[in-house]
């Protein structure tokens, strides 16, 4: 009975995440489209509602090309490496009080460890393609995911070493008795998560894996129909989860106002995130390989040290 | 003014060799002009050119490839960029096997024109470093701008 | 490590890539992201547009002059039809060399303006782009109106324009250049402090004033290594002499340089087209005699004139024999020229700055090929 119930659970959390990530690609384009005097996508369905169903058709009517020269079994599997991990993050995150999946006891551990596993996707994909751009791209891919892996892991330790628990769950439940959401006494570990995560997620401005002016489209150049669309769902995918791991560290997760239920908080508070990053991606031109190299090791990493140090004493101090 | 400066140019040229270098000196259209032929254009008349301090000739603007019926030409226009003023330089070469001295090794921006010019024209360059065909194929037969090609409309599709 | 054997590799950038701003392509040696050596290779577009003005009388070259540079289509018709007269040694009616200058200048800021979004577009900054086309929109729309075409005006005859301004047209475009100065500079405060954008283009690229004058480079890009030259002020050409409008130059040399170069540019454009409209004479606009377009015989000789173009001097060579033809016609082509450079400016940097430094000079591949 146990099994059939998990079972349930995991393909209604899929289900709603494909939607999910159908409207947060339809709400990326409304947001830019609007920030870049322009309609966006308005011609399936009302407010081009459909839009993202329809290319999502399209890429599924798409032939399944492989090219020649490419190392098959590598190139097949990836956009699966790429997407399954970004999904399994859903297992433990909680949306509600009583809406969650595995309570485990390691959560935090668990999301960050099994969140890196993608980039193995992306470098498998540049790899295997047999591409000079895709294994350029994949390139800087490992190198960027190294560089700001560090940083993501480190920030999210202080509010462990306040919480003194691992688990999502208690994490939320501390924010409630302590009367206060994170982004308050952690917000330095705050910036340091937002911006290594931009940088996780391949997003403006550190987009660098895909930079479509200079690697034509990176990784996923040699890509077509339903794996390109796997990659894809891979990045929205992830995007989604990274939001909903922000909301569950540092804004108190489904908390909030009686008025609306818990999910719904945890929704807008997603919303915020996405919102965020689909802001910069329309704003900021593409960083440096070396820029972002140096800040990642220059000034987020000590940045999240510091918080570290400065959260054990404070924990120390007060008790 | 300018006419001055063609007298000094042509003095200074024919100096070099101590003989009539020059074959002609003229003004065209209030710029002075040089005409000589190939076997006198040499890199050192073109240094001088650049180098002097009276001249100084430091900017090659436009190289120009001429077929006229019984000889070809190429055309320097010079500019000073310290001194402000111009300069034309006539080179004539026969038709056949048409050969200019190479302005590369002194102006590289005789890099690109002089091989449009050997692509286009079919006038050889001797001492460019890199004289290949620069906007026709590299198997293309012959030299369009000549003014004894033939167009093959069948060949290109265009009959 | 340091034993470790590793092999350069062969990278063809184009011909089709979206960085190459068309039909382009560079082979590059790279070891790892760092360039080795680049090749440009080009000719893609290569239409023979010298051999082809061989064929057509003086005046029906004109539209092909539309195709070089068609980002900034207008000096082009000019230059050409400025060295033809030059042969015939014609007064050309001042109205019409006001309506010349006008909209020339209008067609700098254009190209100036798709210049800046692409720019931007290539290092990943894409909304600019669509800022910059809508405000290039408003000049086509008066070019439009003018010349009866967006981009291949064909506007500039032997002798003079085609047509007048229309009605209250004059008084449209000083509605224009007011709008357009408003809106550069917002672009100006928007995009140039961005420290992203900056830390891509401060000290990347860097030609010395040396290397400026020993490849030929002109316009912006020598202007912003501190080579003053241009042709508008160093021989006026048309009705340049009367106005007051100051060249822009700056010492640094780098892609940030010709950024600057370029919206200062823009200004001083529009202040051009300001005193233009205010001070247009009324009167003829074409030479009595450039009315016959088929009895167009230039006297025998050759001539070399210059103008500058949005990219830098653009030059014809022409050589006529007396007949209706021409016997030669050259076009120093100043993107053709300015694209040498890329051998020299790319070695040793990595394909990352490739795209930024590529873009910044600023090249159009119809011109590039001829």
């Amino acid at each position: 009975m146990d099994l059939l119930l998990w079972t349930a659970y995991a393909v209604i959390i899929l289900m709603l995440m494909l939607g999910g990530v159908t409207f947060a690609i339809l709400f990326e384009r409304k947001v830019i489209g609007a920030m870049q005097l322009r309609p966006g996508p308005n011609r399936h369905g009302p407010w081009g509602l459909f839009q993202t169903i329809a290319d999502v058709l399209k890429l599924l009517l798409k032939e399944d090309i492989i090219p020649a020269a490419a190392d098959k079994k590598i190139f097949l599997i990836a956009p699966v490496i790429a997407f399954a991990p970004a999904f399994a993050i859903y297992a433990a995150l909680a949306f509600d009080e009583n809406i969650y999946g595995a309570d485990l006891n390691i959560g935090i551990l668990y999301l960050l460890g099994v969140a890196s596993i993608t980039m193995l996707g992306v470098l498998m994909g540049g790899w295997s393609s047999n591409n000079k751009y895709s294994l350029l791209g994949s390139i800087r891919g490992v190198a960027q995911m190294v560089s700001y892996e560090l940083p993501l892991v480190l920030s999210v330790v202080g509010i462990v070493i306040l919480v003194g628990s691992l688990n999502m769950r208690e994490i939320v439940f501390f924010q409630e008795s302590a009367g206060i959401w994170f982004i308050i006494p952690q917000f330095l570990a705050f910036v340091v998560y937002i911006i290594s995560s931009i940088a996780e997620l391949n997003r403006a401005p550190f987009d660098l894996p895909e930079a479509e002016s200079e690697l034509v489209s990176g990784f996923h150049t040699e890509y077509s129909g339903f794996r390109f669309a796997f990659f894809m769902l891979a990045e929205y995918t992830y995007a989604i989860a990274i939001a909903a791991i922000a909301t569950m560290l540092f804004l108190g997760g489904w908390l909030g106002p009686a008025f609306l239920p818990g999910f719904v908080w945890f929704a807008l508070k997603m919303v915020l995130f996405m919102f965020l990053w689909f802001w910069l991606t329309a704003t900021l031109p593409r960083a440096r390989v070396g820029d972002l190299m140096n800040y990642s090791w220059k000034v987020l990493i000590p940045l999240a040290i510091l918080n570290i140090v400065a959260t054990a004493f404070i924990k120390v101090w007060m008790g | 003014m300018n006419e001055e400066l063609l007298d000094m140019i042509t003095n200074k040229i024919n100096q070099l060799t101590d003989e009539e270098t020059v074959t002609e000196a003229k003004m065209n259209f209030h710029k002075p002009m040089i005409i000589l032929p190939a076997d006198k254009w040499t890199l050192t008349a073109a240094k001088m050119l650049r180098d002097d301090e009276d001249l100084r000739f430091d900017f090659l603007t436009c190289i120009t490839g001429v077929d006229y019926e019984e000889h070809m030409e190429v055309v320097y226009n010079f500019y000073s960029t310290v001194h402000d003023h111009y300069l034309y330089v006539k080179v004539t070469t026969p038709r056949e096997e048409p050969s200019v001295q190479s302005l590369d090794p002194l102006f590289k921006s005789a890099d690109y024109m002089e091989r449009e010019i050997y692509d286009l024209l079919g006038i050889d360059f001797p001492g460019h470093w890199n004289l290949r065909r620069i906007m026709l194929d590299d198997d293309w037969e012959g030299h369009p701008l000549r003014k004894d090609y033939i167009t093959d409309k069948k060949a290109m599709g265009l009959d | 490590m340091s034993d470790l054997k590793t092999e350069t590799m062969t990278l063809n950038m184009g011909p089709q890539h979206p960085s190459t701003h068309g039909v382009f392509r560079l082979q590059l040696e790279v070891d790892g992201e760092t360039i080795v050596r680049a090749t440009p290779v080009m000719g893609y577009l290569h239409r023979g547009s010298e051999k082809l003005a061989e064929g057509f009388l003086y005046s029906q070259f004109i539209p092909y002059t539309d195709r070089l540079d068609y980002m900034n289509a207008m000096t082009n018709n000019y230059v050409y039809c400025a060295a033809i007269e030059e042969l015939f040694d014609w007064e050309i009616p001042e109205r019409a060399e006001y309506l010349r200058v006008i909209t020339m200048e209008l067609n700098r800021v254009a190209s100036h303006l798709v210049w800046w979004g692409t720019y931007l577009l290539d290092i990943g900054a894409m909304s600019p782009f669509l800022y910059a086309f809508r405000d290039r929109e408003t000049i086509l729309d008066r070019l439009n109106e003018i010349s009866g075409a967006r981009m291949t005006f064909n506007y500039h005859r032997i002798g003079g324009v085609k047509w007048d301004a229309p009605e209250g047209w004059i008084e449209q475009v000083l509605e224009t250049v007011k709008e357009l100065r408003e809106n550069i500079q917002e672009f100006h405060t928007l995009v140039t402090g961005n420290e992203i954008f900056q830390s891509r283009t401060i000290g990347v690229g860097k030609l010395t004033k040396e290397q400026v004058i020993n490849w030929g480079l002109s316009g912006p890009i020598a202007r912003a290594s501190g080579v003053d030259i241009d042709v508008r002020k160093t021989e006026p050409y048309s009705v340049y002499d009367q106005f007051d409008f100051n060249v822009p130059t700056r010492e640094e040399g780098d892609v940030y340089a010709r950024y600057l170069v370029r919206i200062d540019e823009m200004f001083e454009s529009l202040k051009i087209v300001e005193q233009a409209c205010n001070n247009i004479p009324d009167g003829e606009i074409i030479h009595k005699k450039g009315k016959k377009l088929m009895m167009l015989k230039p006297p025998e000789g050759e001539v070399y004139t210059r103008a500058e173009a949005s990219k830098g001097e653009i030059g014809v060579y022409a050589v006529s024999n007396g007949k209706n033809k021409p016997h030669r016609i050259k076009l120093r082509r100043p993107s053709f020229v300015n694209v040498a450079i890329l051998q020299d400016l790319l070695e040793g940097d990595s394909i990352q700055n490739l795209v930024s430094i590529f873009g910044s000079l600023d090249v159009v591949l119809g011109e590039v090929d001829g």
